[in-house]
């Protein structure tokens, strides 16, 4: 699935610490792109350093199929051809930071005199890699990492035409056969990456094209990961929506899904004896009968004593409110979404000209008039299964040094309606402890004040969304990748969502809380205990109980001579309570959960 | 069960004011007790009309006055009737003193239930409100309203007024609205009490709760400043998706005569190995194992629980930033809110501090959270502040929202717009484009909100409970179409759009559309999946939904075809209500258009006669087999159609005459395409649920017949 390739080139301005950080953030890649279908095939070119390519690299790494000069593949020794990554193969690219420059670093530059081309060796390796699987079922991706614009810049003008030529036929041969190739390209601080020297034709962009590519200007090496981690998935649109504005005017909009939890993979059941996995089938049984059924064409809700029946065409003709996929109500301004307005992650949404042409530009005309009026547009969207009602934000470019943080477009939210929102600060038992006289503590001014001071203090200034990654996560891969190594140790996971102590132990800190909480609390602070409702009182005093009447047995002696089964239910019952055990059930099964969990 | 029932008294004026809006109150009345009868049966309901003509309350025989209410219903467990009752309620003919309403329905629970009963007691007050109350017999109107509310409140009786106004009301004096207003007020001042004004029909739909949910907390603790600072809050979900009601699996095997019989279906799960799949395995000998690249890697439960991430259950403070740090679009999640332990003076006012602050220096907390001991994850997320107005016994809260984390966010690049110079508006389109964004209007200012997410119904659950009402009397009760007041959710506001006429037109004249022709139709749109949580599965819905209509034959060409053109049918039923004839271009779209008319039943059989003129005069013009493909598709709409809307025996009539005319017109290359194409009769499985049994054997006929005469290799599977 995916692959990674190193070839000669320049590089010599980044050096080492260039190619060991993109085999790190590589490594990095393929744990999230793992999710990912399996239809997906990659491989990483990466012009690395201009020394000699050693071919006496270690056996476990492979040199490439058809032995040619400076390309290196790594890969698992045994392997051939495209793999997914496994654990080990993960591992082992997690060590090459060390081993590379030592062993792999390609090389070979191309200079004037010599007939190797090492950039159309790599692209002819890649493409070999990727012959495997049909371009009708998987995506295949070529990612290009380099930052040299001219990669045949030194040669004389004959060879160099040549080389170009050959090598751009080369790109043009690859992309006919479907497969894409996508160009990471690094600038160098003294000078920016030239995409007209030669990569443009080889990519085929022209005019438009040309200008939608973003040259990123990566400078530093943070910003390259950043822009790696932008290019580890396809950019894959999940919808095409219509958007009816008026009768007639109807335009066109791309989905994208950018926020979605991510969760640990699915679980698969596996027989412990072989560890092979379990086919899973389900069946329906008739309740009434014991028979097996196939598929229920009906199904019923209880009603008024009877069972009312519905067909699923009955079912999805109820939910089927609206025709069109997105219809827009109208405008309003963006105070009246209210934090409380948010149900699901939302939708990315980016104008498309594919279907109806002029899509884009009414897009942009509305996403500036929007932008610039502060008002969002609420439209129905007509979906087969869970119409509702959505707001589309416009939301403006954020270009910074790490490159485009915010892409232009909209931003779809689903709302929720009057039945989904629930109102529980006015829950009547919030009032059952106030005062007759009925009136809500609020803070005064001087409250308010300090609270200010401390928010000034505790104040996260350069604060990202998504800068943390999930503790959890991490855990789950890092166990996951233990136990497939079968190594004893689990590595430890900084969890970096903890509050920084150090930061709140600031003497400005604390005395900006204290401040705060003299204010509010004046000087009888103290944690105290909860209200504790009535019931949670009872099922405490009862434990209690238990435990005291349960001392009074000797539980061991009695069970060891049988003499359980004399004792009467609550008696047995103090034992349960007392170790947290369920206490349902006849005298027997009592009895038996009591030896069980005596462990007799 | 009982910890939780709830006694309501409804109290609706039905004076000649409101007349206007009664079919809206019948129905979220309706609406309430049909929940009620399916999520709370133990709950007790009364209902008292007031502007009535008649009077007839317990209060006017016992006291005299209170002249003008009828207790429709005095405090009983919800029943079936009492829906029945709501189907019309009685029109009055003089206003209605709602205070004397109000009155009515706490004496009511207050004699049934007396001080001791602990249960909640509701009034539930729908009135416009504009009618002069009369005076009372000493003191003022306010002092009697202080005096009510007191009562209440040492009852424990909450009040929630639902006041129609607006366009929904029309002329009214405005002391008397002013003056009737402030008493209300008032209620909401002294007592537990709340009102809403509404002026639309839709808003009315929406603005009783109609299903109460006990709020249940899912934290309760420390919101941890620091560890000098604790402050004790209590944390409840604020919006959570009111779900379709989950429907159980029916099973006809039981026994006509078994009364007791269940109905139900179970869903048995088995697991068998895949060396040997005769042996189930049983759940001791199974393991988990989770995907680690192309390996699975067996975990057992124990060893999980001993190594997984454990936090420990707290809500730390991380600090506070800007408010614009945090767009809105990176909110993950249903809403959750901050309350300060109610009783806990200091905590509240510490939340209200800090919101307040956040307020005013429009800053937001950023905060850790994990709810409950044993949790699998943390959350971080953003505390956002919910101030009170002023006066409301409401105390300050906070809102909670889920962020992502790095491993949440997909960070594709997109063009800049402004690097796409041919897609620049003109000056002029801009123009129209900001009149269009200014005038299409749904928050007019000194006016309602229009579909406020707070006050607008769902109207799916809305349809569906109606529809259950329906088929409760009649089981073969259709789909009831959607109320016209619930449409204004789903489409556009007639009146908002004919006011701004000039400035859509303008905007219509100045952008030009036109379908992309050169667009090639490429395997790859076709495939593309959708790669999010809910789309996928919605996707797969769709799916099997296209399924079921379909053949069970095994030939997938038609099937393919079916779902290609999916996307283009659900454009063209946009302009469906203006399609009356099947034209030239889009026959297949024009049909379904057609067919999903509901206007009048004629369509369907115009839409099949049509589609069946259409496809002969396909065959007829074709040269050389240039139209097969159209007329197949053709046919295979057809089909689908025949299927939905129980016509099967038009089709299959058809697809013999069509047979005939192919041998006799030495059209044999098309008989042999549909053949390819795997075309069938439909049998009597496709239909077998929708048929008498009378028809059924006419299906089967049919089947036998053509399993003779009619395509030789393929043969309608009869069961």
């Amino acid at each position: 699935m995916v692959y990674n390739l190193f070839f000669g080139g320049e590089v010599s301005r980044l050096g080492e610490k260039y190619v060991s950080d993109v085999s790190s953030v590589l490594c990095s890649v393929y744990l999230i792109s793992d999710r990912e279908s399996s239809k997906e095939y990659v491989v990483y070119v990466v012009d690395a350093s201009p020394k000699m390519f050693d071919t006496s690299c270690p056996a476990r790494e492979k040199k490439n199929l058809q032995d040619i000069n400076g390309v290196f593949v790594f890969t698992v020794a045994g392997e051939d051809g495209l793999g997914r990554p496994t654990a080990r193969l993960i591992k082992e690219f997690d060590q090459i930071e060390e081993s590379f420059m030592k062993n792999i670093g390609s090389q070979y530059g191309i200079v004037s005199g010599s007939r190797e081309n090492s950039l159309y060796n790599a692209l002819w390796v890649a493409q070999a890699l990727l012959r495997k699987g049909s371009t009708k079922t998987a995506e295949k991706r070529m990612l290009l990492f380099t930052n040299e614009d001219d990669p045949f810049g030194t040669l004389n003008r004959v060879t160099k035409l040549d080389m170009t030529r050959t090598t751009l036929q080369r790109a043009k041969d690859a992309q006919d056969l479907g497969i894409s190739i996508e160009l990471l390209p690094l600038s160098t601080p003294d000078r920016d990456f030239n995409m007209s020297f030669f990569y443009a034709v080889m990519l085929g962009l022209e005019g438009d094209a040309l200008a939608e590519f973003i040259p990123s200007s990566i400078e530093r090496l943070q910003d390259m990961k950043d822009q790696l981690r932008k290019r580890i998935f396809k950019k894959r649109r999940y919808r095409t929506y219509t958007l009816s504005i008026a009768s007639g005017v109807s335009i066109q909009m791309s989905a994208y899904a950018l926020l979605r939890p991510t969760v640990p993979g699915n679980i698969t059941w596996l027989d412990s004896t072989t560890n092979l996995p379990l086919k899973t089938e389900r069946s329906l049984i008739c309740a009434d009968t014991g028979a097996l059924m196939q598929e229920a064409p009906k199904q019923f809700q209880a009603y008024r004593d009877q069972e009312i029946k519905f067909s699923r065409e009955e079912i999805s003709q109820i939910k089927r409110v609206s025709l069109t996929q997105l219809c827009l109500l109208g405008f309003k301004p963006l105070s009246c979404l209210k934090d409380h307005h948010n149900l699901k992650p939302s939708t990315f949404l980016f104008p498309t000209d594919e279907d109806t042409i002029g899509s884009t530009k009414i897009f942009i005309a509305l996403h500036r008039s929007m932008l610039r009026l502060r008002r969002f547009a609420v439209a129905y969207f007509g979906s087969s299964t869970h119409p509702q009602l959505v707001a589309l934000i416009a939301q403006d470019e954020v270009i910074t040094a790490r490159g485009q943080v915010e892409p232009p477009g909209m931003h779809m939210i689903y709302l929720p309606y009057c039945d989904d929102i629930r109102n529980p600060e006015e829950a009547r038992n919030n009032f059952l402890h106030m005062d007759v006289t009925f009136t809500t503590p609020r803070a005064l001014n001087e409250d308010i004040q300090k609270a200010a001071v401390l928010m000034n203090r505790v104040n996260l200034k350069d604060f990202a969304v998504c800068q943390f990654p999930n503790p959890a996560l991490q855990k789950h891969y890092a166990v996951l990748q233990a136990l497939a190594l079968e190594e004893d140790e689990i590595p430890e996971i900084k969890d970096d969502t903890l509050p920084d102590e150090e930061g709140m132990a600031r003497p400005g800190v604390v005395n900006a809380i204290e401040e705060f909480k003299l204010s509010v609390y004046g000087d009888k602070y103290d944690e105290g205990e909860s209200i504790v409702s009535e019931a949670s009182k009872k099922r405490k005093a009862i434990a209690e109980k238990a435990v005291q009447e349960s001392a009074n047995y000797d539980w061991d002696d009695l069970a060891d001579n049988g003499k359980l089964k004399d004792l009467t239910v609550p008696e047995l019952r103090f034992y349960l309570t007392a170790h947290k055990l369920p206490v349902t059930g006849k005298k027997e099964a009592l009895i038996s959960r009591i030896l069980t969990h005596m462990k007799k | 069960m009982a910890r939780n029932k709830e006694s309501l008294v409804l109290l609706l004026d039905v004076g000649p004011k409101m007349h206007g809006v009664l079919p809206q109150v019948e129905k979220v009345c309706a609406m309430l007790l049909e929940k009620k009868l399916i999520y709370n049966k133990y709950d007790e309901v009364g209902i008292v009309l007031f502007g009535t003509a008649e009077t007839n309350n317990e209060l006017t025989k016992e006291v005299g006055g209170y002249e003008n209410i009828v207790v429709l219903r005095s405090i009983k467990v919800v029943d079936g009737d009492l829906v029945d009752v709501l189907d019309q309620i009685p029109r009055g003919t003089v206003p209605g003193d709602f205070l004397d309403a109000i009155i009515v329905g706490m004496d009511m629970l207050i004699k049934k239930y007396g001080p001791t009963n602990k249960g909640k007691k509701r009034l539930c007050l729908i009135t416009n409100a504009l009618s002069r109350l009369r005076d009372p017999y000493e003191g003022t109107k306010e002092d009697q309203v202080s005096t009510i509310a007191q009562q209440m409140t040492e009852q424990a009786i909450k009040l929630e007024c639902v006041v129609v106004r607006g366009k929904l009301s029309g002329d009214a004096d405005k002391n008397v609205m002013d003056e009737n207003d402030k008493l209300l007020e008032l209620f909401t001042k002294k007592t537990w009490a709340k009102t809403l004004y509404v002026e639309s029909a839709t808003s009315l739909l929406g603005a009783l709760r109609t299903r109460s949910i006990a709020p249940v907390t899912i934290f309760r603790g420390d919101l941890e400043v620091s560890s000098a600072l604790k402050i004790k809050v209590w944390v409840y979900k604020k919006t959570s998706e009111e779900k379709f009601p989950t429907l159980k699996k029916y099973s006809d095997k039981a026994p006509a005569t078994d009364k007791f019989a269940t109905h139900e279906i179970k869903v048995d799960f088995e697991y068998r190995s895949i060396n040997d799949p005769e042996t189930v395995v049983p759940p001791e000998q199974r393991i988990k194992g989770y995907r680690y690249g192309p390996e699975v890697v067996p975990v057992s439960s124990d060893a999980w629980e001993a190594v997984k991430f454990k936090p420990e259950k707290s809500v730390k403070l991380l600090g506070f930033t800007d408010a614009k740090n945090i767009l809105r679009h990176y909110y993950m999640k249903d809403v959750n809110i901050f309350i300060a332990e109610p009783g806990k003076r200091e905590a509240v006012t510490a939340i209200s501090a800090l919101a307040r602050a956040m307020k005013e220096l429009n800053k937001v907390a950023i905060v850790r959270c994990v709810w409950r001991q044993g949790q699998s994850g943390v959350v971080i997320g953003v505390l956002t502040p919910n101030v009170s107005v002023k006066d409301s016994v409401k105390p300050d809260s906070l809102y909670f929202n889920v962020l992502p984390f790095m491993e949440d966010v997909r960070e594709f690049q997109f063009p800049s717009f402004k690097n796409l110079p041919t897609f620049q508006p003109t000056e002029e389109q801009q123009a129209a484009a900001d009149n269009l964004v200014m005038m299409l209007d749904l928050a007019p200012p000194a006016k309602e909100e229009n579909l406020k997410p707070d006050l607008t119904p769902n109207p799916v659950l809305e349809r569906f409970y109606h529809f259950l009402e329906l088929k409760a009397k009649d089981p073969d009760a259709a789909v009831p179409p959607l109320d016209e007041a619930l449409k204004k959710i789903s489409e556009p506001d007639a009146e908002l759009l004919s006011q701004n006429k000039s400035v859509i037109d303008e905007f219509r004249r100045c952008f030009e559309l036109k379908e992309n022709s050169t667009k090639k139709k490429s395997t790859r749109s076709v495939k593309e999946k959708p790669s999010g949580s809910d789309d996928e599965k919605e996707a797969a819905e769709d799916h099997n939904v296209g399924k079921t209509l379909m053949t069970t034959d095994d030939n997938t060409a038609v099937k393919a075809e079916i779902s290609d053109e999916k996307p283009s049918s659900a454009v063209a039923n946009n302009s469906s209500l203006i399609v009356e004839k099947i034209e030239n271009i889009t026959p297949v779209q024009d049909f379904e258009a057609m067919l999903s008319r509901r206007d009048s039943s004629d369509w369907i059989t115009k839409a099949i006669k049509g589609m069946r003129s259409k496809i002969l005069e396909l065959l007829e013009d074709s040269f050389k087999g240039s139209n097969y493909d159209k007329a197949v598709e053709c046919l295979v709409a057809l089909r689908k159609g025949c299927v939905l809307e129980q016509e099967p025996k038009q089709f299959n009539d058809y697809l013999q005459y069509l047979c005939r005319f192919c041998k006799d017109h030495g059209l044999n290359d098309f008989y042999e395409l549909l053949d390819l194409k795997g075309m069938t009769l439909i049998t009597k499985s496709e239909a077998v649920d929708r048929f008498t049994s009378n028809l059924l054997s006419l299906c089967s006929d049919v089947a036998d017949e053509a399993a003779r005469s009619f395509l030789v290799t393929k043969e309608p599977k009869v069961e």
